[in-house]
């Protein structure tokens, strides 16, 4: 496609990659705290809850400055993984990193949902039958919870896509780096001329986002009809 | 072969404290909801682990509090049969069948699968999803779950209780074949008086926790003083067998060489049933009545006269068939004399007892 530049493209192509590694990256802690939170019972429950829900209520620029002070080279977690080589903050990964932060809270509560709708009895069923708890945990709950789970990876996926003020904060604006599509429409609107490139880039976004919802439908419609939920 | 229980639990609501042993076959635990019966069963399955308790099937320890033993669910090596069938939503009637069939290899099968299929008659079903089934084809894939999961002992919490008239009528004889024919010991849980009459083997009655009656159904059942559903639910249960066919729709049974005759029966010739008499459709006379419509006249003798708190009494008679009891007004009782050792006729309408009234054994 020609009407959109090296450098759209090139915001285009890491918006995709930042939200797909946010997304892979959140699954599994955000199945394991769904889990937890939606079936367990422990001290400290509510703080783990305030926790996981922070991002979705804070200012994105305050949850983006959080994460510089602490994965930042001069922050504790962010000093440690330097010593080792890797380096997140103004990277791409960290730009990943603050979109799977962001999007976090929306899978777990999508999740979290599929398993409070889960009746234990069938679990219990499956236990007298013979089942281990890790076996009825693949054969029955698992299962039964892939229609949150997806719902949860494509609302995760459509945040990230779009996540704009810790990305920004953490790591900033890099063209072909950190400039993610939402910083690529905001660059193109502070400078003069550049409102036709954001406007193609805002199309390019509905469209992403548009066709993420549409797949997740289809998908979710299709696993609904395996689980007997139809 | 036999099951030992002792629990002791404080809930909010009541206090359980039973303690019971009973042998093989249908055990069925008996009572008003409320009673404790599913504290006891889900105990026995290792759902629930009561602060005190102690349980013993076929000599192996299940859980034992003072010792510290509790086998979890899973390898208690039961098939349990729930009111609701809770079959999985999201595998189809083939596999939930098969669910636990692979995971107690070191068991010996009860059945075949193809058995199991053939004898509930779910072989249309197999790749159905339970959302695709009614409510008797559920409980039906529920009962051949539990047995292809080589269970040793079977557990039912009120299996029919969901079901409508007709099809705890089409479910019944399921448990009546898996008393019988399969030699599984049985743990049922039931507040239906019907239910403990056609497959008890031994009843445990409970009562607010308590334990109130313990043995035979035929026994518990003819006890004048044990009425845990109110004196209308009362009724004794005749042992007999099919001893012939009559053309116009009727069957005679004998119990113990008294003919009874009651509407057709689908058994052979020689089946052994067994047959509850709701006291309320017995009529007492004292002499042999004559031109009565009333079919089923046994002749026996008064054993105790229980009059209640209200116009009624139960008498009990024992007659040659069994005992037989019968509900009638303390007035009648005492306008005809009933008393210890008086003889009289027992009358009962062969189309007073319902089909589901009569079950095998």
């Amino acid at each position: 496609m020609e009407w959109l530049g090296p450098e759209e493209w090139a915001a285009v192509g890491l918006s995709l990659k930042v939200a797909f590694w946010a997304m892979i990256v959140a699954l599994l802690p955000g199945v394991l705290v769904a889990y937890a939170l939606a079936r367990w019972q422990f001290s400290g429950k509510q703080v783990v809850n305030v926790l996981v829900h922070l991002p979705l209520v804070l200012p994105p620029v305050a949850t983006g400055y959080l994460l510089l002070v602490t994965f930042g080279t001069q922050g504790p977690i962010g000093g440690m993984l330097q010593q080792l080589g890797i380096v997140i903050a103004f990277r791409w990964t960290g730009a990943a990193l603050a979109a799977a932060v962001m999007a976090f809270p929306l899978l777990v509560r999508s999740i979290r949902l599929s398993i409070e709708a889960i009746d234990p009895k069938l679990e219990q069923a499956a236990a007298t039958l013979g089942a281990s708890r890790v076996r009825v945990f693949l054969t029955v709950t698992l299962p039964l919870m892939l229609p949150g789970i997806l719902a949860g990876m494509v609302l995760a996926f459509a945040k990230a896509m779009g996540e704009f003020g810790a990305t920004i904060t953490f790591v900033s604006n890099i063209p072909g780096q950190t400039r993610t599509l939402p910083s690529a429409i905001y660059a193109f609107l502070q400078v003069p001329g550049g409102e036709n490139a954001a406007m193609r880039l805002v199309v390019v976004s509905i469209v992403v986002a548009a066709g993420a919802l549409i797949l997740s439908e289809v998908i979710a419609r299709r696993i609904a009809k395996r689980v007997g939920q139809a | 072969m036999s099951i030992s229980v002792q629990i002791k639990q404080d809930f909010e609501s009541f206090n359980l404290d039973v303690a019971f042993e009973v042998p093989a076959g249908l055990t069925v635990l008996f009572g008003s909801s409320g009673s404790g019966k599913t504290s006891v069963i889900n105990a026995v399955a290792g759902l629930s682990k009561p602060k005190q308790s102690r349980i013993v099937v076929n000599g192996e320890v299940l859980g034992d509090t003072t010792s510290g033993v509790w086998v979890p669910p899973h390898k208690r090596g039961l098939g349990y049969v729930f009111q609701e069938e809770r079959l999985f939503p999201h595998l189809n009637v083939r596999k939930n069948l098969l669910y636990g069939n692979g995971l107690a290899r070191e068991r010996r099968e009860v059945v075949s699968f193809d058995q199991v299929v053939d004898i509930l008659g779910i072989g249309a079903l197999l790749q159905r999803r339970p959302a695709e089934l009614s409510g008797g084809e559920k409980q039906r894939v529920a009962i051949g779950r539990a047995l292809l999961a080589r269970p040793k002992l079977i557990l039912a919490d009120e299996p029919l209780a969901a079901l409508d008239e007709p099809r705890k009528a089409e479910i019944l004889p399921y448990f009546e074949q898996l008393r019988d024919e399969f030699s599984l010991p049985i743990l049922y849980v039931t507040h239906s008086i019907a239910e403990v009459a056609r497959l008890a083997t031994t009843v445990v009655a409970m009562q607010g926790g308590k334990i109130a009656r313990v043995g035979a159904a035929t026994e518990v059942l003819s006890d004048p003083s044990f009425t845990p559903m109110g004196v209308r639910a009362v009724g004794a249960v005749l042992e007999a067998t099919v001893a012939q066919h009559h053309d116009d729709g009727l069957t005679e049974l004998s119990a113990n060489g008294v003919p009874l005759m009651l509407p057709q029966l689908p058994h052979a010739v020689g089946h052994k049933v067994r047959v509850r008499v709701a006291a309320q459709d017995v009529i007492l006379s004292t002499e042999g009545p004559k031109g009565l419509s009333a079919l089923n006249i046994i002749e026996g003798t008064v054993q105790s006269v229980r009059a209640g708190e209200g116009p009624g009494a139960i008498v009990s008679v024992d007659t040659k068939a069994g005992r037989v009891l019968a509900r009638i007004t303390r007035r009648s009782a005492a306008a005809l004399g009933l008393s210890e050792g008086v003889s009289c006729y027992a009358v009962v309408k062969s189309v007073s007892v319902a089909p589901q009234d009569i079950g095998t054994r």
